[in-house]
């Protein structure tokens, strides 16, 4: 057991592609870390460099007490499981789990009782004498994960180990490597383009863009305060609606103007965003989760000046909810660097239907009760829970909270 | 009734009929036809070879082959009986052993230690040096022999069989290490990485993932060196070594008659090959594709 301390690690390929820029990360001693963002962003590289598979460019990675920068992978006490899983194909299940353990010269009964207690976890018992090819997709990944827990590490590295199972398949894994974590109580780093697995797996969750680290901070902080608009974007399913919006002050008290509409800001927004005074009259970047829209007749106590009127564009029914999309007259969809990133990412769901207005304004993707009574080309009324609302800089996409906007919101 | 009119319209896609497949059959028998008097064709040298073998002097140059179906029959085994207890020809077969298990030996070894390095090792220059052997594979042998011929000398090691396996070991080397590398690059990296992780160094992981896992292009190397080797009459003829071609060579030089020791010295020669390859022919054609295809 030992904590990994990333301090301002950087890698260089010798091709010139700079992959990590300038990463620190502590993650603590047990922990479930979990390593985020689109593909090509760098995680696999920070992995593979505490892995010691990839050499350091500059900076300073500790594990435990050691600065492991020139330590071999072998003398580097982790365990990896790789997204291929790796087993030695001429191996038994059985060898696969004991190779690390061999290469110790650990003692032979030492060696059994340790693969026999691994395969009883994983429920390998009745494959220990299989070679991998006659395994499935599963199975594998539970001999990979056995091969690492006998080892007994000081921390389990995963690059995107559940990536290549089916949805059912994964769903049941995700539950699993989490208990199986939680029981051995060893530090874990976990990469993953996935934010649902990002969000239910992690104790925290370290979200990267282009080779930084963006944010740092437990699922739910993550969910609630995201310090930009790509943060913002990336976490939640269906992705956040971004417009631009004004901010005004009517009696007093602050209000956004979406188009030619008006949403009312609670007290308690201002309490917890003060700098958004500060943006009064200018154009900011409101994000509504779909999650916070609901069609009004089911909200019936929501007042007046906290309902958008728009026209709904299309319906889908899932039996549970009803996922509507409707367009609101006079807004514009907020058109950042970010935003155009999140629509490239293949794992982002607004990538299979771009958000196009059609003219009139923008198209906002709302999460309503089942009972919703709406139709396609009618117009709805949508009551926003405005307690929940998100704000960022038009120029900057930072998120708008305390008077130094500045907070990466690293230490939790 | 119904079952069987489902099943007939099951099978009525491949028709598979009493005639139908005598047509089949009948459309296949050209090729194997062909393929079947290629072999024979082939074969027909050895078959003459074994039959020569076989005969007693005397009879070979006056009598027909088919003799030896005569009552008394008129083969004989006494040609190999002789054979055997001919110091030089056992003499012989000890070189020709020597040198062709010899110099596969350093082969394999070296050539799959220099292929893991080439293929997985970071050195500065690896890339060029591979070049290098690559080159080396154009060389033809013949350019060497006089040069050799004349280190083996100021080195004292000339007309021993120490010298010829060498040689051998040289010229094999390229082709080796061509192939073996080629065949471990296609290894998956990160089963490679994963060992490294799980604390296994450069040679645990060269002896226990790249031999077992590489084991038929190493396969395929040894048979092709020993084969290569085992028949090799120039090299040895040059270094005034005496395996089993050599040897038969010099009998056809002093006595041309003497067909009853050549023909069953020839046909021992040749059946160890044989039985090398067939032996060895699962992991041959293995090797060959993977080596190859990738
Ligand atoms: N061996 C390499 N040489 C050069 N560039 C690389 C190499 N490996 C990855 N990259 C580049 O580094 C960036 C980060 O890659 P990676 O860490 O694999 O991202 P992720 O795992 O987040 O998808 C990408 O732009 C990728 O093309
Ligand atoms: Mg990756």
């Amino acid at each position: 057991m030992a904590e990994v301390v990333f301090d301002e690690v950087s890698k260089v390929y010798a091709d010139g592609t700079r992959a990590v820029s300038g990463l620190s990360l502590d993650v603590g001693d047990g922990e479930f870390m979990v390593l985020v963002g689109p593909s090509g962003c760098g995680k696999t590289t920070a992995l593979r460099m505490v892995a010691g598979l990839e050499e350091i460019s500059s900076g300073a990675l500790r594990i435990g007490e050691r600065v492991v920068n020139h330590v071999p992978s072998r003398d580097r006490d982790i365990a990896m499981v790789f997204q291929s899983y790796a087993l030695y194909p001429h191996l038994s299940v059985y060898d696969n789990i004991a190779f690390g353990l061999k290469v110790k010269k650990m003692s032979k009964q030492e060696i059994d009782r340790r693969v026999r207690n691994a395969a009883e976890i994983l429920g390998l018992e009745q494959f220990l004498k299989r070679k991998p090819r006659a395994l499935s997709g599963g199975q594998r990944q539970r001999v990979a994960m056995g091969r690492a827990i006998v080892r007994e590490p000081a921390a389990f590295l995963m690059d995107e180990p559940l990536s290549n199972l089916d949805a059912k398949l994964r769903v049941q894994m995700r539950a699993e490597v989490s208990r199986l974590q939680r029981d051995l109580g060893t530090t874990t780093i976990y990469v993953t383009h996935d934010q649902v697995e990002a969000m239910t797996m992690g104790d925290r969750v370290a979200v990267m863009r282009k080779g930084e680290l963006l944010q740092v901070a437990d699922p739910q902080t993550l969910y609630d305060r995201p310090v930009n608009l790509f943060v913002g974007g990336f976490i939640g399913s269906p992705a956040m609606n971004m417009i631009e919006a004004t901010v005004t002050r009517t009696n007093g008290a602050l209000a956004v103007d979406v188009g030619k509409q008006h949403l009312e800001l609670d007290e308690g927004t201002l309490s917890s965003r003060p700098a958004l005074r500060a943006y009064e009259g200018r154009t900011i970047i409101l994000g509504i989760r779909p999650e916070e829209l609901e069609e009004a007749s089911l909200a019936p106590e929501t007042p007046p000046d906290r309902r958008l009127r728009g026209v709904v564009e299309l319906r889908e029914a899932l039996g549970s909810e009803l996922m509507v999309h409707f367009t609101v007259e006079g807004t514009r969809e907020a058109l950042t660097e970010d935003v155009k990133e999140l629509a490239q990412d293949a794992g982002a769901p607004t990538a299979e239907r771009p958000r196009e207005s059609n003219g009139s304004g923008a198209l906002l993707v709302g999460r309503f009760g089942a009972r919703a009574s709406v139709e396609e080309g009618k117009p709805v009324e949508v009551a926003v829970d405005t307690r929940s609302l998100h704000f960022f800089d038009a120029e900057t996409s930072e998120g708008i909270y305390d008077a130094e906007p500045k907070e990466k919101g690293a230490s939790a | 009734m119904a079952a069987a009119a489902t099943e007939t319209a099951q099978f009525s896609g491949q028709r598979d009929t009493t005639a139908a497949r005598i047509l089949r059959a009948l459309a296949k028998t050209p090729l194997q036809i062909l393929l079947a008097a290629i072999g024979l064709l082939w074969l027909v040298p050895t078959i003459g070879l074994f039959i020569t073998s076989i005969l007693p002097q005397s009879s070979v140059t006056s009598l027909g082959w088919w003799k030896i179906f005569a009552h008394p029959s008129l083969a004989t085994f006494s040609n190999y009986s002789h054979l055997f207890h001919n110091a030089g020809l056992t003499g012989a077969l000890k070189t020709t052993a020597y040198i062709s298990v010899g110099n596969t030996l350093i082969v394999v070894i070296v050539g799959a230690l220099a292929g893991y390095a080439f293929a997985w090792l970071e050195f500065p220059g690896r890339d060029w040096l591979f070049i290098g052997v690559v080159g080396l594979l154009v060389v033809p042998l013949q350019m060497a022999l006089i040069p050799m011929f004349r280190l083996y000398n100021t080195l004292g090691i000339g007309g021993t069989t120490l010298s010829v396996v060498l040689f051998h070991a040289a010229f094999g080397l390229p082709f080796a290490i061509f192939l073996l590398r080629n065949f471990f690059v296609g290894i998956p990296k990160d089963i490679l990485e994963s060992a490294r992780i799980d604390g296994a160094n450069e040679l645990w992981i060269f002896l226990r993932l790249i031999l077992p896992l590489g084991l038929p292009a190493i396969a395929s190397v040894a048979i092709f060196q020993f084969l290569w080797t085992w028949n090799d009459l120039i090299v040895s003829l040059t270094f005034s070594v005496t395996p089993i071609t050599v040897w038969i060579f010099d009998q056809l030089r002093q006595f041309s008659s003497s067909i009853d020791v050549i023909a069953p010295a020839s046909f021992i020669s040749l059946i160890v090959p044989l039985a090398v390859f067939f032996a060895f022919q699962r992991y041959f054609v293995q090797g060959l594709l993977a080596g190859s295809v990738k």
